[in-house]
């Protein structure tokens, strides 16, 4: 055995390595939420539009949900916000916004401007919530199920083909 | 328009990427003399368009184009204009780019010195230093594209991540990638040499300035980062080993054993295939810290992109450069083995010794920072490793490393064993166990185990590399740069490494609810808390508390620890008041309201903390050091390669 190749051995074991961890990383890293399987935190917050309807924990209860993590700050969540409108057209999901560290007029000047897709909205103003959620950064888009169990999540910008592909196949 | 003209550019300058690797390599092995000029002007032209796409993101920035996505995410009509500035290596897009300026950099570095070259070989050089190249820009373009509009734009960008606001972060990158991409041209030179199979060692001549020039960047480049997680982070460490610092610290390890062996093949003819896989190694490491960084296969807090794809390219590359040259390095290091010897104790085997340890301590980081990975892989569970792993392994091969260099740096080349030492060895071990004690037990109480080891050892290479300077001096000689650069760099080692033992053993820190007029005692020193009031900035508003810091009844200091929030991104980031001193850090943090007007504080009394980046900041200047006195000898390069030129035409394939 030539010790010359040793070197370039030791590198094909540590392309192995790589590439196996390359295969997993989709599944993991920011993907992966310690949510998952789990049930949704308990929260309540005010309701952004009407402060006499919170959003609840409870509020997620009995049909299948997307929560979306947003702000006015936020430059994806202005590219996402067709997608979401469309999404509220279709009529299958009710979409519920929490509405992360934002100003409340300026989050109501943004829905007013260009168009409401959610069923409700809390203003989680100190981040607190998102917090419990595990949010990285907005937006993030979360799939409960009607025991209110988070069953997917979605990092950035969600698209229609994202929605069709990983959120409309999960629905049962 | 001109955001377009900006992607033009980039396009263009990747295809001179490609011409100038193909001039370069091909050039040489057709013998076709007028393709060589080829290569250097496309390395020139590549440079030209690199900086006209720069300055283009650069205007966008400054203009606050938001219609460019890459701005909007990354910049804020409020920021103030130099962090518009910096933004541009704020995010991945960027940093990319700012790779590829530095490498193109050192390209142009290469090509205004290559008439020193020998031509054939300056060529090649210049055409693998092409390739790198294109592959970056290749995957910069595919993959992290910054030129791409944003429809429709947005009135407002995101803002910079707070934490890249600041002046110590915001220089940070390109001197780091100025180390780390330096190692490339190392990388070249040695790629260059075993193209050709040269059987003499004028090739780690030539490559010993560039590479220690990378070094000393790359530790100035590490130091920084270090002492912005100091007094940025706000909780007083300044070494977490995270995977990016890691990233960062195994080149440089693995640099600093390729310096030192360089040294032995360009004095002495020997260690040459050693010294070839170590310019591959050092290389290597930086394509890789770059993989780890970029893919997300390790998720720290520096990492800001994590995209599979991403991942896939940079693989790729990754298996052409690296596979590449091991592949050649397997071909053609057989040959280039030299047959002299020497004896065992000689400046040869202790610098033999200097890079199994060097390349040990390498070892000890990346299985630390690969471990996550390979469990995670085995299917053994998630697995997190952190300073109780890599502190203790750390310092098994570095203690003796240290122990090592002080007796080192007395012995000869080639032969001689340490008999005519043994006055000085036995001289300056007795005066540094004397100081190191004194230090240990005397200047500073409380010792660990460990903190006589440390302070003895970081006092003895001060000592022994200060004999041979001296010596010289008293015998009215000369000391010629070399000798002076390689005492300041191990001098900065030993402040380092007494830094490092007192800030470990006798850092004191105290956690405490205070109202406005209550204090504690710590290390000697008083803290008084005199209260909080409400502060405005640029982009942000927050709380600056006071602290009065008095010691036995005289005013030392007044601190002002801040709290800020960041309005755009909504973030709270905490900024840490140091009063500095080169005997002594003294820090204030600010915590939550905790009611009732009491705040939560956090004080440190940090010894000798200065002393860890100034010895790292005078060690890189030691390399300098070495690097200006051989131009100004004129010996270096170009003396080198009178001589070279005679052997060229014998050493070509």
């Amino acid at each position: 055995m030539n010790r010359f190749l040793l070197p370039l051995g030791a590198f094909a074991l540590l392309l192995v390595v790589l590439i196996a961890g390359l295969v997993h990383a989709p599944q993991k890293g920011i993907i992966v939420s310690p949510l998952l399987g789990k049930p949704a935190p308990q929260f309540s917050l005010p309701g952004l539009l009407d402060a006499s309807t919170p959003l609840q924990a409870q509020s997620l209860r009995g049909h299948w949900t997307l929560v979306n993590v947003w702000g006015t700050w936020c430059v994806e969540c202005r590219a996402e916000h067709q997608t979401l409108l469309e999404i509220k057209r279709q009529g299958r999901v009710p979409i519920y916004g929490i509405d992360w560290k934002d100003d409340d007029t300026q989050a109501r000047a943004w829905l007013a401007e260009l168009g409401n897709p959610y069923e409700r909205v809390g203003a989680d103003r100190e981040g607190r919530v998102a917090i419990d959620w595990g949010v990285y950064g907005a937006p993030e888009s979360f799939l409960v199920n009607p025991s209110g169990t988070v069953v997917y999540k979605h990092v950035g910008a969600l698209t229609p083909e994202i929605w069709e592909r990983e959120f409309l196949s999960r629905l049962l | 328009m001109l955001v377009e003209l900006g992607h033009y550019a980039l396009i263009l300058a990747l295809l001179l990427a490609a011409s100038q690797a193909f001039f370069g390599l091909v050039g040489p092995a057709l013998a076709r003399e007028r393709w060589l000029s080829s290569a250097s002007s496309a390395a020139t032209g590549q440079f030209v368009f690199l900086a006209l796409a720069t300055g283009v993101l650069v205007h966008a920035f400054i203009e606050d184009d938001f219609s460019v996505r890459y701005v909007a995410e990354n910049s804020n009509a409020a920021l103030p204009l130099f962090y518009r500035i910096t933004a541009l290596w704020g995010a991945h897009e960027g940093s990319l780019l700012l790779w590829v300026d530095v490498l193109s950099v050192w390209t142009l570095a290469v090509v205004a010195r290559q008439r020193f070259l020998p031509p054939l070989f300056g060529a090649r050089v210049i055409g693998v230093l092409g390739l790198i190249s294109f592959g970056f820009l290749a995957f910069t373009l595919c993959t992290s594209d910054p030129f791409v509009r944003l429809t429709p734009p947005v009135p407002d960008g995101n803002d910079l991540n707070p934490v890249l606001q600041d002046f110590a972060l915001a220089i940070h990158p390109p001197i780091l990638y100025t180390g780390y991409v330096g190692f490339s041209v190392s990388f070249a030179f040695a790629c260059a040499a075993m193209i050709e199979g040269r059987r003499d060692q004028l090739w780690a001549r030539w490559m010993r300035p560039w590479t220690v020039i990378a070094w000393a960047f790359l530790a100035w480049g590490i130091a920084l980062g270090s002492w912005w997680a100091y007094y940025e982070l706000g909780w007083g460490g300044f070494w977490f080993w995270d995977p990016v610092e890691c990233a960062s610290f195994m080149p440089w390890l693995v640099g600093t054993a390729l310096i030192h062996s360089l040294a032995v093949t360009d004095k002495r003819g020997l260690f040459k295939s050693w010294t070839l896989l170590l310019a591959v190694g050092a290389f290597s490491l930086s394509l890789l810290g770059t993989f780890l960084v970029r893919s997300g296969v390790l998720v720290s807090v520096h990492s800001f992109a994590a995209d599979p794809r991403r991942g896939i390219f940079i693989l790729g590359f990754l298996i052409l450069m690296i596979g590449g040259a091991l592949t050649l390095y397997a071909w053609r290091a057989p040959r280039m083995v030299s047959q002299a010897g020497f004896e065992l104790i000689s400046r040869e085997s202790f610098l033999l010794f200097n890079n199994l340890l060097l390349v040990i301590a390498a070892a000890v980081v990346f299985g630390g920072t690969m471990a996550p990975l390979i469990a995670d892989t085995l299917h053994l569970g998630t697995l997190s490793v952190g300073p109780p792993y890599f502190n203790p392994s750390f310092l098994v091969p570095i203690l003796p490393l240290l122990a090592l260099l002080a007796v080192g740096i007395h012995a000869r080349w080639r032969r001689g064993g340490l008999h005519d030492a043994r006055r000085r060895l036995i001289g300056s071990f007795a005066f540094s166990l004397v100081l190191g004690l004194a230090l240990t037990f005397g200047v500073y109480a409380h010792p660990l185990p460990l903190t006589p080891i440390g302070a003895v050892l970081g006092v003895w290479i001060i000592v022994s590399s200060l004999v041979d300077p001296i010596d010289r001096l008293r015998r009215r000689l000369s000391v010629p740069a070399s000798i002076a650069g390689m005492a300041i760099a191990h001098i900065g080692l030993g402040l380092f490494v007494i830094g490092i033992t007192f800030v470990q053993s006798n850092t004191l820190e105290r956690d405490i609810a205070l109202k406005p007029g209550g204090s504690v005692d710590l290390g000697g020193y008083n803290f008084r808390f005199d209260g909080v009031a409400n502060i405005e900035g640029p982009n942000y508003e927050g709380l600056r508390g006071t602290v009065t810091v008095t010691s036995a009844g005289r005013p030392v200091t007044v601190l002002h620890p801040e709290k800020r929030h960041f309005w755009v991104q909504g973030s709270v980031q905490t900024t840490a008041a140091i009063a500095d001193g080169l005997h002594r850090d003294l820090l204030a943090s600010l915590g939550d309201d905790v009611g009732a007007g009491a705040f939560s504080l956090r004080f440190q009394y940090r010894p000798l903390i200065r002393f860890v980046w100034l010895g790292a900041f005078i060690m890189a200047m030691g390399g300098v050091t070495v690097v200006i006195g051989r131009r100004q000898r004129g010996a270096g390069w170009a003396g080198a390669t009178q001589r070279a030129s005679d052997t060229t035409a014998a050493s070509a394939p």
